[in-house]
């Protein structure tokens, strides 16, 4: 059977891989230190199960720490813009298919371990999602060596100037996670939702769903990202209300939640990488201002879209 | 409340820009502490509570590596590029005759929206798309209409066209399962005891990704009307070139 250790293994030589292309790239001028960021992450992948709490709290610092004091980007060898429009006319719209396999695979592998016998052998069902992503990922990988006839290393050389230009920013969602946790563990959650439900009657699923969704939206104004005010919000208000206390379904009233918090992202400056580097991108003369262009162009869409996401919520979430 | 300071550790990163990994790891520091704090605590007290908190953000981090396997991705996505996937793009959005900044911008929006349910959230972007190809695409529609356009509509149609980009992104990606938005739920129920499935997450994105394609539609079929408006009457269409 395959399973999420098996991925976690594929995920491990991944990083290896570009800590060692890292490494022996002259052209990174940090390249030691970027190297060792991602041989960090594959000993995550590779032992994160072996070196305890304390020692993956360490490794975490350590991740920290190379991001703060700041990593490099590299020059993988790759096509040249002429060779890539040649590329791109000569073999048309078929280009989309391998990217489609991925979400191919991993749907239908999904689908296999829920409606087969035979499928839970195959995949363990309880990450059958996350493993059939990795298998998609090597058979489309796979492919497109087979049709492509890239060099051997290739993939792994795209794969870190990717990786490169994210740069630490790839880690942002596990950190904030990881700090869920953390809030979690010592109550913030709880805290927020005194606050809520001492000024905010939550004993109606409609002011219940108003509250949540609302809160996630300004949660996300202030911490500039849905991912870091989902856990304060449903732990405040999502879970113990609308969830527990009311009877919502799980799935949807946090799929739409995390929806609600991006209609807050649309209308912060905080998150900078949406709504300020594209002002800066396109010159925009008040890029500086707390609402930008951008920022304004996304409000009327945003409020609207709230609205409609307490809406659905209230309509769809009590099954 | 002394563990609401995780917040605004948090908030005041944000203001000063500093790292947001550096940001999220003082935060839980400082949450972990202030949970531990009280009048009489002293030095080997708060370093066993520092060390706990550092020992739980690990577990979890621990916990929540599959977030980040998801970047394996690029490896294959890095793989296409190098094809001229983003090439193709271009060649395809630029075969569709849009006469309009609104219907320009419309098309751009629901290919992010649809291609981000598919999970190639790498194909637009600020850097990648909207700069060299969707905002000057846009313009150029503008001004082949109306002939020069003022500084007040030219930053207007730049501003929509980051923001088709960014909407588009937002309410198509959740469609997709293994997208990190999606992960997270998924992790934060489990550490609740609630298992769901990253595909009964996803389904629930649709309604809400409908309900951005009517309303952002509106928005640009507006967008065109007030172009219209203004520009019209101010710049007859002989005085372009």
């Amino acid at each position: 059977m395959i399973t999420l250790d098996h991925a976690y293994i594929v995920g491990g030589f991944f990083f290896a891989a570009l800590a060692i292309l890292t490494a022996l790239d002259n052209a990174n001028p940090r390249r030691f230190r970027t190297a060792i960021f991602w041989a960090l992450l594959a000993t995550s992948f590779w032992a994160g199960h072996l070196i305890g709490d304390l020692g993956n709290g360490l490794l975490a610092l350590g991740l920290v720490a190379l991001a703060a004091i700041g990593l490099g980007q590299g020059k993988p060898p790759t096509t040249t813009p002429e060779e890539r429009r040649g590329s791109a006319e000569r073999r048309g719209n078929a280009l989309f298919l391998p990217a489609l396999i991925i979400p191919a695979v991993a749907l239908g592998g999904t689908l296999v371990v829920q409606y087969t016998e035979w499928g839970p052998q195959l995949i363990q069902a309880q990450h059958k999602t996350l493993v059939s992503l990795v298998i998609g990922v090597l058979i489309a990988v796979a492919v497109m060596m087979i049709w492509l006839r890239p060099p051997l290393l290739a993939p792994l050389q795209e794969g870190r100037r990717l990786m490169d230009s994210v740069g630490w920013a790839a880690l942002l969602p596990q950190m904030l996670a990881a700090l869920g946790a953390v809030f979690l563990a010592a109550g913030v959650g709880d805290q927020v939702g005194q606050i809520f439900a001492e000024y905010i009657p939550l004993d109606t699923r409609t002011m219940a769903v108003a509250a949540y969704c609302l809160g996630m939206a300004l949660f996300t104004i202030i911490m500039g990202n849905a991912f870091a005010a989902f856990p304060v919000m449903t732990a405040a208000v999502g879970l113990p209300f609308v969830i527990n206390e009311l009877g919502g379904d799980p799935a949807r009233v946090c799929a739409i939640g995390m929806l609600a918090g991006f209609c807050g992202t649309l209308m912060t400056p905080m998150a900078a990488n949406f709504n300020v580097v594209p002002a800066n991108l396109l010159e925009l003369p008040d890029r500086k201002a707390a609402l930008n262009g951008v920022i304004r162009a996304q409000i009327p869409t945003a409020l609207p879209l709230l609205i409609a996401n307490i809406i659905l919520m209230r309509l769809l979430a009590f099954p | 409340m002394l563990v609401l300071l995780g917040i605004g550790v948090v908030v005041f990163g944000f203001i000063v820009r500093a790292n947001p990994l550096l940001v999220v790891m003082a935060a839980a520091l400082t949450t972990g502490l202030a949970a531990a704090w009280t009048p009489d605590a002293d030095l080997a007290v708060m370093t066993s509570a520092g060390s706990d908190t550092l020992a739980s953000f690990g577990k979890a981090f621990n916990d929540a590596r599959y977030i980040s396997l998801t970047w394996i991705l690029l490896a294959a996505i890095g793989l296409l590029e190098r094809a001229g996937l983003q090439e193709r793009a271009r060649i395809t959005i630029a075969t569709i005759k849009a006469a309009t900044v609104g219907r320009l911008l419309w098309v751009y929006f629901i290919i992010r929206q649809a291609t981000s349910a598919l999970g190639l959230t790498s194909l637009g972007g600020h850097a990648q798309m909207v700069r060299p190809l969707v905002a000057p695409m846009a313009e150029g529609a503008a001004e082949a209409k109306f002939g020069v356009l003022p500084d007040r509509e030219r930053f207007l149609i730049r501003s929509h066209s980051a923001a088709a980009d960014n909407i588009g992104l937002f309410f198509g990606e959740d469609i997709f399962i293994a997208i990190a938005s999606i992960l997270l739920i998924k992790g934060f129920l489990e550490a609740n005891g609630i298992i769901v499935e990253p595909l009964e997450l996803s389904v629930w994105a649709i309604p809400t990704a409908i309900a951005a394609l009517v309303i952002h539609s509106f928005r640009l079929w507006m967008l065109d009307r007030h172009l219209k408006r203004v520009l019209a009457s101010a710049t007859p269409v002989e005085s372009a070139q």
